[in-house]
């Protein structure tokens, strides 16, 4: 498993460091890392509440279809990016029927990374909250607390480690996701172009050490993004050692 | 005015899983099957379209269970066994969830192509299915591990250091006490490395070369497709493609570690 990356990072510090600077500081490439980390960012946060409505709605609410609900909640896992890029190409994009086109635009970015990024926060937050002691609530219910105060207070701080996770999980996704991306984006350079397509478009016009280049700072930007979770999730546990 | 808020916020829940899921899933089928039945069906028979999928089931039937077996020996390393570097070859297995495919495509590219370290080797890897079936190795590593890490964790030892001490071998421990335990989790990791074994798209579309009828994978024949606007074709392959995944999320839920359902 190192070899290929270690052949990897060879490459790209092949041409020494001028070279190296060089090729990371293409503005073409420059342009797409910052899309890249904007979308994903943004992307994340969007997830960071969203995913955890719907994970409440999952663990606290009941309606009929729920369980059918908390199955497709998987489907982002299950389907293939590219068939995911082009069913949101169908409904989003020229001939959509609902008459929304966003494709070629910033916002496909966006939407495609939502799509491939949605189960991440639901997953970490739904086993939490079923976990979550609603004694907590009650008292401070009893003892006069607002929905708001109780879901500040008591609810959000023991959420927040699985939170976090999750959306350090989804943030970890969205900076490499390549597949969801490449037909809805269009690839304009310095407009949609995201940094894997970016490396994608130098590998097939043979500039493999600029590839190699943009690759290593992906890998760096993806390894802090693993250690950040391997902090939380060592909080997590500590926390529950503690309890 | 407390139901109000239930109902706003289930609302708000389920649009937001209908405008993102639901709805573009259903379209997809529809528009495969919008001249009917027959032009859908021919679209997947064409002799590419039928290689494409013979590559994709070949290298999941590789993929799957090496990393099966691997992901169990590395599972039972990490929890039962004290060696040094044991937290880096924690991170490390979890590094291709972080990573961009295309990354992973080349660095495969970059160490078995022309000029790499491995360049030399009797068969080829690049362009060719071994390097298909190394890079979605790489990708689908993480899951049977990640899975079966936390089962082991809660199982303990006990149960093992019996089995040893009335005389059990150390294949005898696992196949009847360790083995029995982790069935599920395994199971579990078994069917997400699948669906990302058949869903591989980045890695296996650089160090492929993309060559129809010989290279090309069920996914990497739905973009060829589409490209060639041949709509039908695309919409045709991925409808096989997301059938694999509703039945892949069917196992899922099958096996879902119990505590996740209620």
């Amino acid at each position: 498993m190192l070899l290929p990356l270690a052949a990897l990072v060879w490459h790209a510090a092949g041409g020494g460091l001028d070279q190296f600077r060089a090729a990371v500081t293409d503005e073409q490439g420059v342009a797409a890392l910052k899309l890249t980390l904007g979308a994903s960012i943004l992307v994340a946060l969007v997830n960071a509440v969203m995913g955890t409505v719907v994970a409440w709605i999952l663990v606290r609410d009941r309606f009929p279809g729920q369980s059918l609900v908390n199955a497709v909640v998987d489907l982002p896992f299950a389907l293939p990016t590219i068939v995911a890029g082009l069913t949101l190409l169908t409904l989003y994009g020229p001939s959509s029927p609902l008459h929304v086109d966003v494709a070629f635009k910033r916002t496909a970015v966006l939407v495609a990374l939502l799509f491939v990024t949605l189960p991440f926060v639901i997953r970490t937050v739904q086993p939490v909250l079923l976990e979550l002691d609603r004694e907590m609530e009650e008292a401070a219910a009893s003892l006069g607390a607002r929905p708001t105060q109780v879901f500040r207070l008591i609810i959000l701080p023991n959420l927040l480690p699985a939170i976090l996770s999750g959306t350090a999980l989804a943030f970890a996704r969205a900076i490499g996701e390549f597949g969801a991306l490449v037909l809805i984006t269009g690839n304009l350079p310095f407009k949609t172009e995201v940094a894997s397509v970016y490396i994608f478009g130098r590998i097939e016009s043979g500039e493999s050490q600029n590839a190699a280049a943009v690759s290593v700072v992906l890998l760096a930007i993806s390894l802090l993004a693993l250690l950040l979770i391997g902090a939380l999730r060592h909080r997590v546990t500590r926390h529950e050692a503690a309890r | 005015m407390k139901r109000l808020g239930r109902y706003a916020l289930r609302l708000l829940g389920l649009s937001y899983l209908f405008v993102l899921l639901a709805l573009p899933i259903g379209l997809i089928f529809r528009r495969a099957f919008q001249d009917g039945f027959g032009p859908a069906w021919d679209a997947v028979t064409t002799p590419a379209a039928k290689h494409a999928l013979l590559v994709t089931l070949m290298i999941a039937a590789i993929a799957v269970p090496a990393n099966t077996i691997f992901g169990i020996i590395c599972a039972i390393a990490v929890v039962r066994h004290r060696f040094p570097g044991k937290n880096l070859v924690n991170a490390i297995v979890d590094l291709p969830l972080a990573l961009s495919p295309i990354v992973v495509g080349l660095a495969f590219l970059l160490l078995f192509g022309t000029g790499g370290w491995l360049e030399g080797l009797p068969f080829d890897v690049v362009f060719a299915l071994p390097g298909m079936v190394l890079a979605t190795i790489f990708v689908s590593l993480p899951f049977v591990v990640r899975e079966v890490v936390p089962v082991l964790r809660e199982i303990g030892t006990e149960q093992e250091q019996a089995a040893a001490t009335l005389g059990a071998g150390g294949w005898q421990t696992f196949r009847r006490v360790t083995f029995p335990a982790i069935r599920w989790a395994v199971a579990y990791g078994v069917v997400l490395t699948m669906a990302r074994a058949l869903g591989e798209f980045g890695a296996v579309s650089v160090v492929s070369g993309r060559v129809i009828g010989k290279t090309e994978s069920l996914t990497l024949h739905v973009e060829e497709r589409y490209q060639s606007f041949d709509y039908v074709g695309a919409y045709a392959a991925s409808v096989l493609l997301a059938m694999l995944a509703i039945a892949t999320l069917v196992a899922m839920t099958v096996f879902r570690p119990r505590e996740q359902t209620r």
